[in-house]
């Protein structure tokens, strides 16, 4: 398997990061030596298995339906970009 | 007192032969004075140190003190620090000042540790080198031309370098183990579950496990045994009773009638002469200690490459996601709409390996290729854990190498992502099977340069892991080795 230039791009997309025509051809490169690598699992007959998706396969802790957390909301957004009267701002998504 | 065991500052403490703060204080100055050579650290904080040193002389003074009440340690920048700067030494939060500790912090913080400051790392934990950092390279005390190691080695240097008598880290693929083999210190990650990942920064979360470097065994024992411990804030956090990892050191449990499993693929090609005779030799020692071995086989072991780095990328390209210029860290200068924030944020705030990982994540769950993939790499990753399963039928704990080579120079595979890959070849296997693993010094190879002994033991068996190491500990002296300086 090879990608395309036009995988790159695609993936940068899904990925939300821009990528320059430069760069998208250096990672290119670099990807492709990567998927060079990780094409050996095909070759490994795994009919059957179980895939394993975590170490420890417990089921999750249940708890309470109530509130246990304090009001933070002031220190968590002073590490915020930009807000205003207790809210994220961002560029406006609905005109 | 600079290269004392944590039981020797433990005894000078008490016994008042120094204080906390005139123990901070010598670290403190011994960083400003050598980390120039290093780059160990990204935040060091002399304020917050002594405020913390002299909290710990007031509690030995009123004779409150625990084990390790009053000294010194570093965190590794990925864990989030209260009222601290953690950067993951990445662009992207060289901004961010955490509002709250890891529950790995807070129970050192509780512990009267006295926190010196932060240790530079792989940006986001990628890496095995120490080279993608966002601020510059760490360098090997061995020979500061070459790599301490990674994603930890800011931490593994700075505890060679006896910068710290302690750090933390974190170990996704090997980031403890093998910065502590290239840097001739020990290194333990335990089972996946027994530190909380509440406060540490994500990587790829079905791996992430917080571990320790220190001088010795013993010494990790013990700050094992303060970190660990279950939190409902991690839903993967393990709900067990809590351990006192010491207690098979102190019981003094000699070797007799251990047997030592060596995988028969870890033996074969692809180990160095310099590691492969460091590690035989070692292996050697333990049966002279009483111990027998056997082999063993982990016949999918080779695959364990691949499956990570599918599985890993995947976790990450989800994990990392978090980061849009939206509620914390970088946000690009110039944008037009809300998407091209995001990109432009994520394009500068990203380093190289950080966007490639990403960028393979991505494209593995995306459609059309999750089973090829991300399903397939999942049913390796469970061939793999069987095969360890099986493995420990035949014996108590696992022994081989934990890295191929010693420690290569800076920007040797700094341009070639798979070079690097295939040097995890030893350590993989035990996070896709969320094993312990311990590295401890095993002697040197060519050019003077510490190689590492691997040993991983059984779900949970820490303790038995820790005496197995320290047993080698007390007949050997590869771990009192420290590099020259030039002060």
């Amino acid at each position: 398997m090879s990608l395309s230039i036009e995988d790159i791009h695609k993936i940068a997309t899904l990925a939300r990061i821009e990528l320059s025509g430069n760069d998208a051809e250096a990672t290119l490169g670099k990807l492709n030596g990567i998927f060079g690598l990780i094409e050996q699992m095909q070759a490994v007959n795994t009919d059957g298995v179980e895939p394993m998706s975590h170490p420890q396969e417990c089921a999750q802790r249940l708890r309470e339906d109530r509130v246990t957390e304090s009001d933070r909301r002031d220190a968590f957004q002073r590490v915020a970009p930009q807000t205003e009267a207790g809210l994220y701002l961002v560029p406006k998504v609905i005109e | 007192m600079i290269h004392a065991s944590l039981a020797e500052l433990r005894a000078a403490l008490d016994a008042r032969t120094i204080s906390s703060v005139e123990l901070a204080t010598l670290f403190l100055d011994r960083i400003d004075r050598l980390d120039g050579q290093l780059n160990a650290f990204i935040t060091v904080d002399r304020e917050g140190a002594l405020r913390d040193a002299a909290a710990a002389d007031a509690a030995i003074a009123a004779g409150t003190a625990g084990p390790l009440t009053g000294i010194p340690l570093a965190h590794k920048d990925v864990f989030c620090t209260e009222g601290m700067l953690t950067t993951c030494a990445s662009k992207m939060l060289t901004n961010f000042v955490s509002p709250y500790d890891a529950h790995v912090v807070a129970r050192l913080r509780e512990a009267g540790t006295v926190m010196l400051g932060k240790t530079n790392m792989d940006e986001f934990a990628m890496g095995s080198s120490n080279e993608n950092s966002h601020f510059g390279a760490t360098r090997n005390p061995w020979d500061v031309s070459r790599i301490p190691g990674g994603s930890s080695g800011g931490s593994a240097a700075a505890v060679a370098a006896r910068l710290t008598p302690f750090a933390t880290g974190t170990d996704t693929g090997g980031s403890v183990r093998q910065p502590a083999a290239m840097t001739g210190v020990t290194g333990i990650k335990p089972t996946y579950g027994v530190c909380s990942r509440y406060g540490m920064i994500a990587y790829a979360s079905s791996f992430d496990q917080a571990g320790v470097f220190a001088a010795s065994a013993e010494d990790c024992a013990l700050v094992l045994t303060a970190m660990a411990g279950f939190d409902e804030r991690d839903s993967t956090s393990v709900e067990r009773p809590a351990e006192d990892y010491s207690r098979e050191i102190r019981a003094d449990k000699p070797l007799t009638g251990l047997r030592i499993g060596l995988p028969k693929e870890f033996f074969g090609e692809g180990m160095a002469d310099d590691v492969r005779a460091a590690v035989e030799t070692a292996v050697e020692q333990y049966r002279a200690l009483g111990a027998t071995t056997v082999e063993v086989s982990l016949p999918n072991a080779q695959l364990s490459i691949p499956a990570y780095y599918v599985l890993a990328p995947a976790e990450a390209s989800s994990n990392l996601s978090r980061f849009d210029g939206v509620r914390y860290g970088h946000r690009a200068a110039e944008y037009g709409d809300l998407d091209d924030m995001y990109r432009k944020t994520r394009a500068e705030g990203f380093g190289a390996e950080v966007k490639r990982r990403i960028l393979v994540g991505a494209y593995v769950l995306s459609h059309g290729y999750y089973d090829a993939y991300y399903l397939k790499a999942q049913k390796l990753r469970r061939l793999i854990a069987d095969d360890f399963a099986k493995a420990f039928e035949a014996c108590d704990v696992i022994a081989g190498p934990v890295s191929p080579t010693t420690a290569w120079k800076i920007g040797e595979k700094s341009d070639d992502p798979v070079q690097m890959y295939l040097s995890d070849i030893f350590t993989l296997a035990v996070n896709l099977a969320g094993l312990p693993g311990l590295s401890l010094p095993a002697g040197f190879g060519a050019g003077d340069l510490p190689v590492g002994l691997q040993l991983i033991g059984n779900h949970f068996d820490e303790a038995r892991l820790l005496n197995v190491a320290h047993r080698y500990q007390q007949v050997t002296d590869w771990h009192q080795r420290r590099p020259a300086l030039a002060e």
